[in-house]
C-alpha cells in the first residue's frame, strides 16, 4: 500500500465507489482497467477481497506461462512485480471493507 | 487506510448531503466538471467522478444508447438490436446530475458549454467524449443520403437493422460489397469480424452469394487469425481485396448499388459502406481536434494538447497506440476521471497504466482477441514492450470457445458497469 500523501488522507475517506471506480484511495495504476473485464457474476471473476499473496501468484504464474491462460498471460506481461504488488494490494484491500 | 467503514456506501453514493462533503473543498465554490457524451467514455468517467465525489454534469444528446460493441451479430440476425440498447436511467441515479441536451458550443476562455436550449453550464474541467463523426465528404458519392441504401451501421441503431434486414431480404447467389476505411477509425478489428460474420451467414443460409471486403489498407488488426479462419472456413465466400490489390473505394453509385475502386467496378446486392471518421463534431467545435480530424491529448491526463481545462477521451482522442474500442474508452474513463480529482485537489496525477483487450467473432462461438497494456512514453500512449498481442495462431477450438464465451462475458460486463 502506498504511502499517504498529505492531502491525499484529506480526500481518502471522501472518495468512494463501486467497481469501476471503487477508489477509497487512488488506485495505483493499472488496477482501474482489470475491472473491465473482473467483476462479480461475470466469467471472470471479482478480484476485490482476495488475499494479496493469492492475485501476486497468479499474476506471476501468468507472466511466466505456468499457469494456463487465453488472455492473462498477454495482460500480467504489462506489470512487472512491483505493480503486481500495488495492484494485488489494493484489490485485497477493497474487499476487506 | 480506511475510510469510514460505518457508512454504507449506498448511502454515501446516495446522499445529497454526502456528495457536498466530498467535494474537494479548496474554498469558494466546489469545483464543477462538465462531461459530454454518456457513451462508454463519457458515461465511465461521469460515474467515477460521482463515486469520488465531484460535483459532475452528464450531457448526452441521444434518448437511448445503442452499443456496437457485439452489434454485428445483429447484422446477422444472431441477436435483436434490443440486447444493444441501454437507457440513462441508471445515470442519473449515480449522484450526478444526467442533462438529456447536445452541447452545441463550448467557450475555452470562460470555461462555459452551451446546450441545445440555450443553457450555459460552466465548468472547471471539461470531458468530451463525443465519440465520431462519419466522414460523408470522403467517398465521393457517399452521403447521408446514400447511407440508406449503402448503410454503414457503424453507428449502431436504424443504421445496424437497416442492414440486417438487407442481408435478410438479399437473394441466394447475390453479391455483398463490404468496404474497409484507412487508419485510424472506430474498432480497427470491426470490419473484419463483420466480414467474417456476413461470412459465416452467406455460407449458412444464402447458398453461392459472396462477400467482396475492399479494403483502403493491407495490413489490418488481428490480420494473421482473421486470414487463417477466413482460408478454413470461408475459401469460397469472402474473397479480401487489400489496398495493393486495388482495395481502395474510389466512389459510390448507391441508385445503381455500385461500388467502384480504381480498378474494377463492383454490382452489390447489399453495400455496406464504412466511410473515414473524425472525432465528435463538439471536439472540433471546441477547438481540441487537429487537422487530422482527431484530438491531441496528454496521455496521463487526457487534457487535450490545443485547449486547456479541456480532456478528450475515447475514439475522438489520440491515443497512440492504444485502439478506438469499447474497453480504451472505458479504461480511458476511470484514468481520465481520476487525473480529474487529482489536478481538482492540486495533486500531480500519477503516471497511468491502461488495458485494452478486443475480442472479434469469426463465426459463432469462435473468438479471437488482441490485448494491449499501455503507458505515456515520449508524450504518447505506447505499448509496454512484452506485453499483449494476439491470440495464438494455432490455439485449439475449445480455446477460441472459451475466448468467444469471455467476449460475451466482457460485454455483460462492460455495460452493467457503465449503464446499469
Ligand atoms: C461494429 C462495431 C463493433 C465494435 N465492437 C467492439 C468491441 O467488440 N469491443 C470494443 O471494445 N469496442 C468495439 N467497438 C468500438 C466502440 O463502440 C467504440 O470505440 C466506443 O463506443 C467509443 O466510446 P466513446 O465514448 O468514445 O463514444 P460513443 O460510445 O460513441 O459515445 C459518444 C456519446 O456522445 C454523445 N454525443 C456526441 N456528441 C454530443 C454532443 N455534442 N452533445 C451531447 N452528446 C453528444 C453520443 O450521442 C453518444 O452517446 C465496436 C464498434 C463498431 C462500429
Ligand atoms: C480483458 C479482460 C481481462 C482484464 C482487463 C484482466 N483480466 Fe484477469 N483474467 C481474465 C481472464 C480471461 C482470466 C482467465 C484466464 C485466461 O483465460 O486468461 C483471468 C484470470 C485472472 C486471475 C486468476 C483468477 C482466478 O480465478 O484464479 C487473476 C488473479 C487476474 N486475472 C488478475 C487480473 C488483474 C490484477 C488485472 C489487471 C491488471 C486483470 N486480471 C485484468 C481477463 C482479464
Amino acid at each position: 500500500m502506498r504511502a499517504a500523501r498529505p492531502v491525499l488522507a484529506a480526500l481518502a475517506a471522501l472518495v468512494f465507489g463501486t467497481g469501476a471506480c471503487a477508489a477509497e484511495m487512488r488506485p495505483p495504476p493499472g488496477a482501474s482497467s482489470c475491472t473491465g473485464c473482473h467483476a462479480e457474476g461475470a466469467a471472470m471473476g471479482r478480484l476485490e477481497g482476495r488475499s494479496e499473496a493469492e492475485i501476486v501468484a497468479a499474476l506471476d504464474a501468468f507472466r511466466s506461462g505456468t499457469r494456463p491462460a487465453t488472455l492473462m498471460n498477454r495482460i500480467a506481461k504489462g506489470f512487472d512485480a512491483q505493480e503486481s504488488r500495488a495492484i494485488a494490494a489494493w484489490f485485497a484491500a477493497q474487499g476487506a471493507r | 487506510m480506511r475510510g469510514t467503514p460505518s457508512v454504507s456506501r449506498r448511502t454515501i453514493l446516495g446522499g445529497a448531503a454526502a456528495v457536498a462533503l466530498a467535494r474537494p473543498a479548496l474554498g469558494g465554490t466546489p469545483p464543477r466538471v462538465v462531461v459530454v457524451g454518456a457513451g462508454f467514455g463519457g458515461a465511465t468517467a461521469a460515474r467515477c467522478l460521482a463515486a469520488g465525489g465531484v460535483d459532475v454534469t452528464l450531457v448526452e444528446a441521444s434518448e437511448r444508447y445503442v452499443a456496437c460493441t457485439g452489434s454485428n451479430a445483429v447484422v446477422i440476425g444472431l441477436r435483436g438490436i434490443e440486447a444493444q440498447t441501454f437507457r440513462h436511467d441508471a445515470l442519473g441515479r449515480a449522484g450526478l446530475r444526467f442533462v438529456r441536451a447536445t452541447a452545441e458550443a463550448v467557450d475555452p476562455a470562460a470555461r462555459r458549454v452551451r446546450l441545445g436550449d440555450g443553457t450555459v453550464l460552466a465548468y472547471d474541467r471539461l470531458i468530451l467524449s463525443p465519440g465520431i463523426e462519419l466522414r460523408f465528404d470522403a467517398v465521393p458519392g457517399y452521403d447521408a443520403g446514400a447511407a440508406e441504401a449503402m448503410p454503414h451501421a457503424w453507428k449502431a441503431g436504424e443504421q445496424t437493422v437497416r442492414l440486417a434486414r438487407q442481408l435478410a431480404a438479399m437473394p441466394e447467389g447475390g453479391t455483398v460489397v463490404l468496404s474497409a476505411p484507412a487508419n485510424p477509425y472506430r474498432c480497427p478489428p470491426g470490419p473484419y469480424e463483420r466480414a467474417s460474420l456476413i461470412a459465416h451467414f452467406l455460407k449458412t443460409r444464402k447458398p453461392r452469394a459472396k462477400l467482396i471486403l475492399l479494403d483502403a489498407k493491407d495490413t489490418f488488426s488481428k490480420q494473421r487469425l482473421f486470414e487463417a479462419a477466413w482460408a478454413k472456413l470461408y475459401p469460397d465466400v469472402l474473397e479480401h481485396v487489400p489496398l495493393a490489390g486495388g482495395g481502395q473505394v474510389s466512389e459510390v453509385d448507391p441508385a445503381a448499388m455500385i461500388v467502384r475502386t480504381d480498378f474494377a467496378e463492383y454490382k452489390a446486392d447489399v453495400a455496406c459502406i464504412i466511410p473515414p471518421q473524425r472525432a465528435g463534431r463538439i471536439a472540433a467545435l471546441a477547438g481540441c481536434a487537429d487537422r487530422s480530424g482527431w484530438c491531441p491529448i496528454d496521455p496521463a491526463t487526457f487534457e487535450s494538447r490545443l485547449v486547456p481545462g479541456i480532456h478528450v477521451i475515447g475514439d475522438a482522442a489520440i491515443a497512440g497506440a492504444m485502439p478506438k474500442s469499447a474497453f480504451s474508452a472505458n479504461a480511458q474513463g476511470k484514468v481520465c476521471a481520476q487525473a480529474v480529482i487529482d489536478l481538482l485537489a492540486g495533486r500531480e496525477p500519477e503516471s497511468p497504466l491502461l488495458i485494452n483487450t478486443c475480442w472479434s467473432l469469426v463465426a459463432p462461438g469462435y473468438g479471437i482477441s488482441v490485448a494491449g497494456v499501455f503507458r505515456p512514453t515520449d508524450g504518447l500512449l505506447a505499448d509496454v514492450p512484452g506485453a499483449g498481442g494476439i491470440s495464438p495462431l494455432d490455439a485449439p477450438d475449445a480455446v477460441r470457445q472459451q475466448e468467444a464465451a469471455y467476449a460475451e462475458s466482457w460485454y455483460r460486463t462492460i455495460t452493467r458497469d457503465v449503464f446499469g
